[in-house]
């Protein structure tokens, strides 16, 4: 298995003596996108922000393949830095921690905003910005230090329902390129179209996993057939 | 041990002494307060109305008495008034004048402030529920501001016994006052008073100051 | 009026109010200084120091500068402590300063939201980078206006220090009253000059406030 790029072995985490996550396991494979979707505070969330080091956690382990493999995250609210222009955001990262010169980080910076189609923003500061253009300069932002894996915590969640589209294009273009994800979301349709695989998450454990095609269509678990049921209406007349 | 002068404290009634100082500074400031929160009252109530020139005028009176150091006020009252004015003006009163003068200012703005701190979509939805104007004062608008103002009317009273130290420099004899008696008086058999005397009325302050503040503090946690 | 005395006199206010900003600037400026590290044990909650600092602040904000001089001109040398009236101000300037300061900054820092901290270990940044480059830039432009009510607070507070004898304007007003009962003219000058040190601040008080509240980073 030399293509697993993420080990996730036995995860426990617990805060203020509730279980949060109980026993997660999981291999990712390079280049494969996995959406993990489930009931609010199942502990989805969590576990990316875990993956992250953001939280600490009791037993189990997480490992990558490669140790010095950079893992990239993205927010529900962007958290873009408010005092510093666009450009600024994404070049701070690669200027303080790699030592990347200022000239070589913008020139790159501009060449990853262009991508998004956001090169004419770069001198803006991120209120300027609407809530889908300031969700990409994050991803950009992200990016840019070429991480192995990126992380996507509900990236949609806070935006208007026209500005999705345009944040969920540019992770599938990105899914295109052969980037691994790991994707919180509950945008049903885009799950199903842009995951390699579906982890159905409940109470802190890993439900179901299963293909999207299946998932979606004749789940193998009640709890995630409830779950599904949640987002459909039937006829009132 | 080298000698702190503290045993001065406990000699005959010096330590009374001190607190009757204190006490004199607490009475200017309590006064000021009697008169502050009244008159404050009416002059922040007075301020929420659209009368221009009742605005204009207030905001000039609070941003005169704002800008200029307290102890300024105190030389104009005390030796300014005084002679234009042809008046005898003791320290006291000149400092019971000034700190009112202040407080009124400090009040009506804290009053104006919370009045018009509260949103407007509270005076609709009692409009709404069929309240009168003057219900709608009384039950929904007054409970709600007093509850903002209070904690910050108490910080203005520490405010107030802190800077009631500055009387001193137009000869009322209040607690810093005594404490240079003490120490002019027993120069000769205790030379280090000044150290303990002084850390005395250091620490009288603080006790003072925290009791109210921390009252204030425990307020604002309970009610916000 | 009497112009005449103002003309005559006008100089020794002049060289009076430059000692009051002088010391007014050193003092504010020592306060900033202990208003930063004060501010950043408390918001990083470090251990001991952070029981020690919030001590502090209890007792510099509980007390008048005042009763503080005092302690520190005429109490001090008594065990050995011994500064000119000048330094004097200065050090109690700081030290009542100080709390003021660090409790403005410290509000700063704590309306930053901590998930600007979780974004800027996501991209690497080591823990003092994120301070330097995320939280503080932010917290000190929220502090600012808080600040600016400090600096004017606290060059207010200089008026005490002619109780030390040092030859600010207070101390001049006095002394011209009580040589030549010229009262009016002393306390016209004496009202003149602090408008001149305390006005400018106050309007750029205002301004800075204006610009903070309604506009923020970008417009």
């Amino acid at each position: 298995m030399s293509d697993v790029v993420l080990s996730i072995k036995d995860l426990h985490k617990s805060f203020d003596g509730n279980l949060i996550l109980d026993g997660i396991n999981l291999d990712v494979k390079q280049g494969e996108v996995i959406v993990i979707v489930g009931p609010s505070g199942c502990g989805k969330s969590t576990l990316l922000r875990t993956i992250k080091g953001l939280e600490t956690y009791e037993i189990g382990s997480i490992s990558t393949t490669d140790p010095k493999a950079q893992v990239g995250m993205v927010f529900q609210n962007y958290e873009l830095f408010p005092h510093l222009k666009v450009i600024d955001n994404i070049i701070l990262a690669p200027m303080k921690v790699n030592g990347t010169p200022k000239s070589e980080a913008k020139e790159k910076a501009l060449e990853f905003l262009d991508r998004v189609g956001l090169k004419d923003k770069a001198n803006s500061y991120p209120r300027q910005l609407s809530g889908g253009q300031k969700q990409r300069v994050a991803i950009v932002r992200a990016l840019i230090m070429n991480p192995e894996i990126m992380l996507f915590d509900e990236v949609t969640a806070a935006l208007d329902p026209e500005m999705v589209r345009e944040v969920l294009d540019v992770m599938l273009g990105l899914a295109k390129q052969g980037k691994t994800m790991l994707i919180v979301t509950h945008e049903m349709q885009f799950a199903k179209a842009i995951a390699d695989r579906v982890l159905f998450l409940d109470g802190g454990k890993i439900v179901e996993e299963n293909t999207p095609d299946e998932f979606f269509t004749k789940p193998k678990t009640k709890r995630a057939k409830k779950f599904l049921n949640v987002f459909e209406f039937d006829a009132i007349r | 041990m080298p000698d702190l002068g503290l045993d001065v404290l406990f000699k005959g009634s010096n330590f009374l002494r001190l607190l009757e100082g204190l006490s004199e500074a607490a009475k200017i400031s309590l006064i000021a307060i009697a008169i502050s929160i009244p008159v404050g009252l009416l002059v922040g109530v007075l301020m929420t109305s659209k009368n221009i020139i009742l605005k204009v005028l207030f905001r000039v009176y609070l941003e005169t008495i704002r800008i200029m150091p307290q102890l300024v006020l105190l030389f104009i009252v005390f030796f300014g008034t005084t002679k234009t004015l042809g008046w005898k003006l003791d320290g006291e009163t000149a400092s019971i004048i000034v700190f009112s003068l202040w407080g009124v200012a400090e009040m009506g703005d804290l009053v104006r402030g919370s009045l018009v701190s509260i949103p407007k979509h509270q005076y609709e939805s009692s409009k709404a529920l069929g309240l009168s104007k003057n219900q709608t004062f009384l039950y929904v608008i007054i409970p709600q501001t007093v509850r903002r103002m209070i904690p910050l009317s108490i910080n203005l009273i520490t405010r107030m016994i802190k800077t009631t130290s500055l009387v001193l420099m137009i000869g009322v004899v209040e607690v810093l006052k005594v404490a240079q008696q003490i120490i002019e008086a027993n120069r000769m058999s205790s030379p280090n008073a000044a150290f303990g005397v002084f850390l005395m009325v250091f620490l009288l302050y603080f006790v003072l100051c925290f009791v109210i503040s921390s009252i204030a503090g425990m307020l604002e946690k309970r009610w916000s | 009026m009497n112009w005449e005395f103002i003309h005559k006199y006008w100089p020794l206010y002049e060289k009076a109010a430059i000692l009051t900003v002088r010391i007014g600037l050193l003092g504010i400026l020592a306060a900033a200084l202990i208003g930063v590290i004060a501010a950043f044990i408390r918001y990083r909650k470090i251990p001991v120091l952070n029981k020690i600092v919030a001590f502090y602040i209890e007792i510099s904000r509980n007390t008048p500068l005042l009763v503080q001089l005092f302690f520190i001109y005429y109490g001090l040398p008594k065990v050995g402590i011994k500064l000119d009236a000048e330094v004097c101000g200065i050090v109690g300037l700081a030290f009542l300063g100080g709390s003021y300061m660090a409790e403005s900054i410290r509000s700063g820092l704590e309306s930053v939201d901590k998930i600007q901290h979780e974004s800027a270990i996501s991209l690497g940044l080591s823990n003092r980078q994120a301070f330097t480059y995320v939280i503080f830039p932010q917290a000190i432009s929220t502090s600012i206006p808080g600040i600016i009510a400090n600096v004017i607070f606290l060059l207010k507070e200089t008026s005490v220090f002619s109780a030390i004898s040092v030859m600010d304007l207070m101390f001049t007003a006095k002394d011209l009253i009580g040589l030549y009962y010229r009262t009016t003219e002393s306390l016209f000058m004496l009202v003149v000059f602090y408008l001149m040190i305390l006005l400018p601040v106050c309007i750029l008080g205002s301004i800075v406030e204006r610009r903070v509240r309604y506009a923020g980073f970008g417009t």
